[in-house]
């Protein structure tokens, strides 16, 4: 009967009460501090930090502070240093030079454990979550309240509660995580942060996963916990969440802050300059194409995840799927390509039935595919880059006689490739693995454009990719497109669907619920329909997780977050 | 009549080894790791139970050091795969010919006899209630087991770390402490079960004595998913299956063929939860929820 969190109504106001951060807060140590009147000491303060790799220098003295109470945003490309930088804060690296400073505190941590009891705590980009366990058991885990030895359930439910209803984070503490759409494992991270009593929450690209609504919803949240004191550092590349919802922003590239900038004063322009270090354009849109004969028709088509699909893509036109992960469009994706059976339904691919066609008659018929997971199904790490980009080639061009490849024909046309797609590889004999998320992709796309099959199948082109591969990825795909051939993409991006799609498909637990044409396809609406907004068509089963979403649409209701 | 309270005394008195060695083996499932070594720990302490038994005249010194040998022995397992990062699945099968060898090599040096060492003077463990006491222990067992698992802190941890240990990392729970005490709580149970067998059902030690009853025992953890209860459950119907063998010896049939009876119910029982599995993995992938 030591600890019981409910017991301890102070909570609110922040103080730890986790049995790591029992004591260990800086008001404990800090004995010799004034007490802060006014001048309160920055939340985070981090100077002159530099961590090296073998080859890179991750961080190069970098400065960031962060104020009590504000929303941060830290910003940068891939691998501008973010991660390592917040990995150093967190506790995970050490730095080889620099100070980290917690509430004007002098601090360095050996461990993750180490920063939670200081006040720090982290939601990592993928959740650290236990699927079998309930909500309760997540968030006291380690901290549990006990009664006997045993873990006081009663207690910890009433905790979830309590600390969901103060910051507006509804979650059921009784069920499984695993069970709970992504949106509510969010808050399940948050929730676990906040029994440990973490005072800055460091949020790592916490929308990559979530809808427009529950993104708002996010950020009304992240507005709650400021306003009672707690701080936030997000860690993103987006620009508009960054701008709609952050109080000041800090811009990495290759390893060193090149911008502070107070949002209200900045632009998107201004902070993607600073993080490519050159002038973009952002989100593009790009004239229309022009139709021709339909390529692609799909009638009826049903396999598990995909409920009754039916779509057409024509030639010289890119047709957008829209929709959060895990709604059907990998699956729908997956049985195109020939990857998995149709129980269902029809696929013709110029005028030929290819429903029940294998993957290598498919692609022989005119069927390119770009797979979502580049890793693990779109190129094999292990290989070397000229290999992986004669991988599908072998059967075509590149193969000879006796079904041999003759290794100038790999080599030449890997060269061809790397410089038409600007692909960043020292030789063509280095492996894939070697290479970064963003030249990765354009090696995939590059191959699979290469066929220039009548359609492309292209998933996910630009996840986690710098903006300015993004652009490059972008352009290809129009060209492609210019050139009469049919480009179907699933993309996660609303900026990406509604740039480049002529018309535009949302898909919501496994079925097309919404069909528009590009100039009717705002955001707002786009949004909505991902969320399921666009299904009023009275579906019994649609039900099933209903207050997960009504509790996540409320929010569009509410007031933007203002940006001061 | 063939199904009788005899028959289902025998099937508890025929559990009991494969119920300890089975808990042992949830206990490392729930802590991620896979533990198929349970056989030659088993093993170890049949032979650590006999041994001990006949130097000291005293079946509990047996039982004792038939722990702790196995614990010992369970050490292979833990080191190779939580510090080493070894593959648990090669790890157990060495495990399991080790143990089959080295225990038949110290039966001829230490008793100087092949095949089966069996002297009346070898004191086993006495009946209480017609049963082994460490027939009780194993039902004890059963039911502090699932409440350590369900309820306890330990128990909330080692689950957290089975499921996702870079989860319970974060949080400041160190995974090998916990994969390794589940490791080492199994070698403990192994020995348990060793002596049980050698001490108990029977008063002897002979060449690789466990004949499969580890490797059942690994099946009973997947049937009954790590659960206790459902280890419980799995154990019992292999009792059965064992005991109902016995008596369909006593009936004439012969004894090659009664004796497959735990593998052949091992086997169905394997192919029904794979089935049903599969039919409820294909369901709720079909909801796509």
């Amino acid at each position: 009967m030591t600890r019981r969190p409910s017991d301890t109504p102070a909570a609110a106001g922040g103080v730890p009460d986790g049995t790591p951060a029992a004591g260990a807060g800086p008001t404990a140590a800090g004995g010799s501090l004034p007490p802060a009147l006014g001048g309160l000491p920055p939340a985070v303060e981090l100077r002159g930090i530099t961590k090296r790799f073998p080859g890179t220098l991750a961080n190069d003295s970098v400065d960031l502070t962060v104020r009590r109470g504000e929303i941060h945003a830290l910003m940068g490309e891939n691998g501008a240093g973010k991660s390592t930088l917040m990995s150093v804060l967190y506790g995970m690296e050490r730095p080889d030079a620099g100070s980290i400073r917690i509430d004007g505190v002098e601090v360095s941590f050996g461990s993750p454990s180490a920063a939670m009891a200081a006040g720090l705590g982290m939601v990592h980009q993928s959740f650290k979550l236990f699927d079998s366990l309930t909500v309760a058991e997540n968030v006291v885990y380690r901290a549990e309240p006990r009664r006997f030895g045993l873990v006081d359930r009663a207690a910890a439910r009433r905790r979830v509660r309590e600390l969901a209803a103060e910051h507006g984070l509804a979650v059921d503490p009784d069920a499984r995580v695993g069970e709970l759409p992504v949106g509510l494992r969010q808050r399940v991270e948050i929730l676990k942060l906040l029994h440990r009593g973490a005072r800055t929450l460091i949020l790592d690209e916490p929308t990559a996963v979530l809808t427009p609504a529950e993104a708002d919803a996010l950020f009304v949240v992240l507005r709650s916990l400021t306003a009672r004191g707690r701080t936030v550092i997000l860690v993103t590349h987006k620009l508009r969440e960054v701008l709609e919802g952050s109080d000041n922003v800090t811009v990495l590239r290759d390893g060193r802050v090149v911008a502070r900038l107070r949002t209200a004063d900045t632009s998107g322009a201004g902070i993607a300059t600073a993080m490519t270090g050159r002038a973009v354009e952002l989100d593009r849109v790009f004239p229309p194409g022009t139709p021709g004969d339909v390529v692609l028709d799909v009638e009826g088509l049903s396999t598990a995840g995909v409920h009754d699909v039916r779509l057409s893509v024509r030639a010289g036109e890119i047709v957008g799927i829209a929709g959060v992960a895990g709604n059907g469009q990998s699956e729908l994706v997956e049985t195109l390509a020939g990857l998995r059976p149709a129980a269902a339904g029809r696929v013709v691919l110029r005028g030929e039935d290819i429903t029940n066609a294998s993957a290598t008659e498919r692609r022989a018929k005119g069927l390119a595919y770009v797979p979502e997971d580049r890793h693990a199904v779109g190129t094999a790490p292990a290989a070397s880059v000229a290999d992986n980009l004669a991988m599908g080639h072998h059967r075509t061009t590149l193969s000879s006689r006796h079904g041999l490849l003759p290794p100038s024909a790999v080599r030449s046309h890997a060269r061809d490739l790397v410089e038409r797609f600007g692909i960043k590889a020292s030789t063509p004999d280095v492996p894939a693995s070697a290479l970064s998320g963003g030249n990765l992709q354009k090696l995939l796309i590059g191959r699979e454009l290469a066929h220039a099959a009548p359609l492309l199948l292209v998933e996910q082109p630009t996840r986690g990719v710098d903006i300015g591969a993004i652009q490059a990825i972008h352009d290809e795909l129009i060209a492609y497109r210019d050139a009469g051939h049919a480009v179907l993409l699933v993309s996660a991006e609303l900026s990406e669907i509604r740039g480049l799609a002529d018309r535009v498909l949302v898909m919501y637990e496994g079925r097309v619920t919404a069909t528009y044409d590009r100039s009717d396809a705002s955001e707002a609406t786009l949004g909505l329909a991902m969320a399921g907004g666009a299904e009023r068509s009275a579906d019994p089963a649609a039900s099933v997780g209903a207050p997960a979403r009504t509790t996540a649409a409320a929010p569009l209701d509410t007031p933007a977050p203002d940006g001061d | 009549m063939f199904f009788d309270s005899d028959l289902l005394m025998s099937a508890l008195r025929a559990l009991t080894p494969i119920l300890l060695a089975a808990l042992g083996g949830a206990l490392c499932e729930r802590a991620g790791v896979f533990n198929i070594g349970l056989e030659g720990m088993m093993l170890m302490g049949c032979f650590t139970a006999v041994a001990t038994s006949w130097f000291t005249g005293s079946p509990w010194l047996g039982v004792l050091a038939a722990a702790l040998a196995a614990a010992a022995y369970s050490l292979i397992l833990a080191v190779g795969t939580v510090t080493l990062r070894g593959d648990a699945v090669v790890l157990g099968i060495a495990m399991n010919l080790l143990a089959v060898g080295l225990t038949s090599f110290l039966l001829r040096t230490i008793f100087g006899v092949q095949g089966t060492f069996d002297d009346p003077s070898l004191a086993g463990l006495p009946l209480v209630g017609g049963f082994s006491p460490l027939a009780y222990l194993a039902w004890a067992a059963v039911g502090v087991s699932a409440l350590l698992l369900s309820r306890h802190v330990w128990g909330l941890r080692l689950r957290g770390v089975g499921e996702a240990p870079d989860a319970a990392a974060t949080l400041g729970v160190s995974p090998a402490r916990y994969k390794y005490a589940a490791v080492l709580l199994s070698g403990v149970l192994c020995g348990l079960a060793g002596a049980q067998l050698a001490l108990g059902n029977v008063t002897l030690f002979s060449e690789n004595m466990t004949a499969g009853r580890g490797w059942i025992a690994v099946v009973a953890v997947m049937l009954g998913r790590a659960l206790p209860l459902g280890v419980l459950l799995a154990a019992l119907l292999f009792g059965l299956a064992e005991a109902a063998g016995f008596r369909l010896q006593g009936l004439g049939m012969p004894q090659q063929a009664t004796d497959a009876a735990p593998y052949v119910v091992t086997l169905v029982a394997l192919f029904l939860s794979t089935a049903q599995r599969r039919r409820r993995n294909a369901r709720t992938t079909g909801v796509a929820s």
